[in-house]
C-alpha cells in the first residue's frame, strides 16, 4: 500500500518533470530554423538581425534551462 | 607595428603568465589532498567538484583554442557560416540537462570513470567498450592537435618559430598533469578565465572604439558574407545540431561531467555555462573586426597570413590594436586557453586507455592503483 502510494507520487512527479522538460525543445526550434533570422534588417545599434537574434537566444536558452531546473529541482516536495 | 618591435615586453608578460600557471599546475596536487594513485582521484578529481569549480572546469574544457583562433578565423574567411558555433552552444545545454545527470548517477553508482565503462556495464561487451574507447581516443587526438596549432600561431605571431618552444610547453603540461591529474586543469582554468575575460572585454571595447563602432565594423563586411546564402542554411543548422549532440560524447567532456559532485551540479551548470557562449559570440565577432581593421591588407602581417592562413586573423588584430605588453597578455590567454583543454583531453584519453584497453585486454586484473615506479621521487621535484 505504502509502496503504491509512493509509486503514484513518483509517477506524477515524473510526468510533471516531463512536461517541464518539453520546454527545453524551444531553443532547438528558435535557433535551428534558419529562415527565422537570416536577414540583415532590423538592425540593433548597427548590429544586423542575424547576430543580435542569436545572441538573444543565448540568454533565452539559459533562462529556460534555469526555469526548468528550479521547477523540477530534486528533493522538492 | 611590426612583430619584431614588440617581442621583448610581449614576451616577458607571456612567459610570466605561462610560468604562473605552471606553478599553479604543480601546486594543484596538494589541493583537496587525496591519494592521487587512485584513478578516480587522479582522473576525476575524486568526483568532488562543486558547482563553481565544475563551471570553470567545463568552461575551460569546452571553449578551447578552437574558440579563440578557429571560430573567428572562419568568420573572418567565410562570414556568417562561422557563427554556427552560437546555435550549437545554445542547444547543447538543454540536451545535457536531460541526459548527463542520468549518466552521472549510473556512473557514480557503479564507479564508472569513462563512457566505455558505461557501455561495458550496460551491454556487457568488452569489444563494444573497446570500440568506444578507441573511437574516443582517435577523436581526441586531432582536438589536442588543434590546441597545438593555437599555441603555435600565437608563438609565431611573437616571432618565435620552430617546434622546440611547443615541445617545451607540452613537456611542462605533461609533467604537471602527471603530477596533479584533473586538479591541475581545474585550478588553472580559474586563472585562465580571469585572463581571457579581461582580454575579450578589452578587445570588444577597445577595438570598436578605434574602428568607429559596431555599425562601422559590420558595414566593412562584404554584404554577401553578412548573412547565409540560401544553400548554406541547411548546412548551418545541421552543423549546429550535429556538433551539439556530439560535444558531450567527447571523452574530455565526459571527464568534466563525471568529476562533478552531483546531478544538480550538472543541471545548474547548464544554465550557467551559456555565459561562455556569450563570450564565444563576442570572440567570433573579432573575425569581422579583423576585416574592418584591414589586417590582411597590411604589409606587416603578410608573412603571418602566408604561414598560418586565416588563423592569423585574431593575432594580427591584437598586434594592430593593442600595446605590446597587452599583446603578450592576450596571447598568453590563448595559449593557456589551449593548455587547459589539452590537459583534460590527455587525462580523458589516459582514463580510456587504462580502464578499457590496458586493464581489459593487456593486463587483466591489474591493480586499480597507478603503477608509477618513479612516483616516490619525480625528477622535477
Amino acid at each position: 500500500m505504502g509502496d503504491e502510494k509512493h509509486d503514484e507520487k513518483r509517477g506524477r512527479s515524473a510526468g510533471r518533470s516531463r512536461g517541464w522538460h518539453s520546454l527545453l525543445l524551444v531553443p532547438f526550434v528558435g535557433t535551428l530554423w534558419v529562415p527565422f533570422y537570416n536577414s540583415v534588417e532590423p538592425r540593433l545599434g548597427g548590429v544586423p538581425y542575424f547576430y543580435w537574434y542569436q545572441f538573444l537566444w543565448i540568454a533565452i536558452g539559459a533562462a529556460i534551462t534555469a526555469l526548468v531546473y528550479f521547477a523540477t529541482r530534486e528533493g522538492k516536495p | 607595428m611590426t612583430p619584431q618591435r614588440l617581442d621583448a615586453s610581449a614576451l616577458v608578460v607571456f612567459v610570466f603568465l605561462f610560468a604562473l600557471v605552471t606553478v599553479v599546475g604543480f601546486v594543484a596536487s596538494r589541493w583537496r589532498r587525496a591519494d592521487l594513485d587512485q584513478l578516480h582521484e587522479w582522473g576525476l578529481g575524486g568526483r568532488r567538484f562543486g558547482t563553481l569549480v565544475t563551471w570553470f572546469l567545463l568552461g575551460g574544457d569546452l571553449y578551447t583554442a578552437y574558440t579563440f583562433i578557429a571560430v573567428p578565423a572562419l568568420v573572418f574567411g567565410a562570414g556568417a557560416l562561422g557563427f554556427f558555433a552560437l546555435p550549437y552552444t545554445v542547444i547543447t545545454y538543454p540536451f545535457v540537462f536531460v541526459v548527463m545527470p542520468r549518466l552521472w548517477s549510473v556512473s557514480h553508482k557503479h564507479g564508472y570513470i569513462t563512457a566505455a565503462d558505461f557501455v561495458r556495464g550496460r551491454f556487457d561487451s568488452g569489444a563494444l567498450a573497446l570500440a568506444v574507447a578507441v573511437t574516443g581516443i582517435l577523436a581526441t587526438m586531432p582536438y589536442i592537435a588543434l590546441q597545438l596549432v593555437g599555441i603555435q600561431v600565437v608563438l609565431g605571431a611573437m616571432g618565435i618559430q620552430g617546434d622546440l618552444p611547443l615541445i617545451i610547453a607540452f613537456v611542462i603540461l605533461a609533467a604537471y598533469t602527471y603530477q596533479s591529474g584533473l586538479r591541475a586543469p581545474a585550478l588553472i582554468a580559474v586563472v585562465k578565465d580571469a585572463i581571457i575575460y579581461v582580454t575579450v572585454i578589452a578587445a570588444v571595447v577597445v577595438v570598436p572604439m578605434k574602428l568607429g563602432g559596431y555599425g562601422r565594423i559590420f558595414d566593412a563586411v562584404p554584404p554577401q558574407k553578412l548573412i547565409l546564402a540560401p544553400q548554406q542554411q541547411t548546412a548551418y543548422a545541421t552543423l549546429a545540431l550535429g556538433s551539439a549532440l556530439a560535444l558531450f560524447l567527447y571523452p574530455h567532456s565526459m571527464t568534466g561531467v563525471l568529476s562533478s559532485s552531483g546531478r544538480s551540479v550538472i543541471r545548474r551548470n547548464t544554465a550557467m555555462l551559456p555565459a561562455y557562449s556569450f563570450l564565444l559570440g563576442l570572440i567570433a565577432l573579432l573575425g569581422y573586426m579583423a576585416i574592418a581593421a584591414g589586417v590582411d591588407r597590411s604589409d606587416a602581417f603578410k608573412a603571418g597570413f602566408a604561414q598560418y592562413g586565416t588563423n592569423f586573423a585574431v593575432p594580427a588584430l591584437f598586434l594592430s590594436a593593442f600595446p605590446a605588453w597587452f599583446v603578450g597578455f592576450a596571447f598568453a590567454s590563448i595559449a593557456i586557453g589551449a593548455l587547459v583543454p589539452a590537459a583534460i583531453m590527455s587525462i580523458a584519453a589516459a582514463n580510456l586507455f587504462t580502464r578499457n584497453i590496458y586493464r581489459e585486454f593487456l593486463r587483466r586484473g591489474a591493480p586499480p592503483r597507478r603503477s608509477r615506479p618513479w612516483r616516490s621521487s619525480p625528477p622535477w621535484s
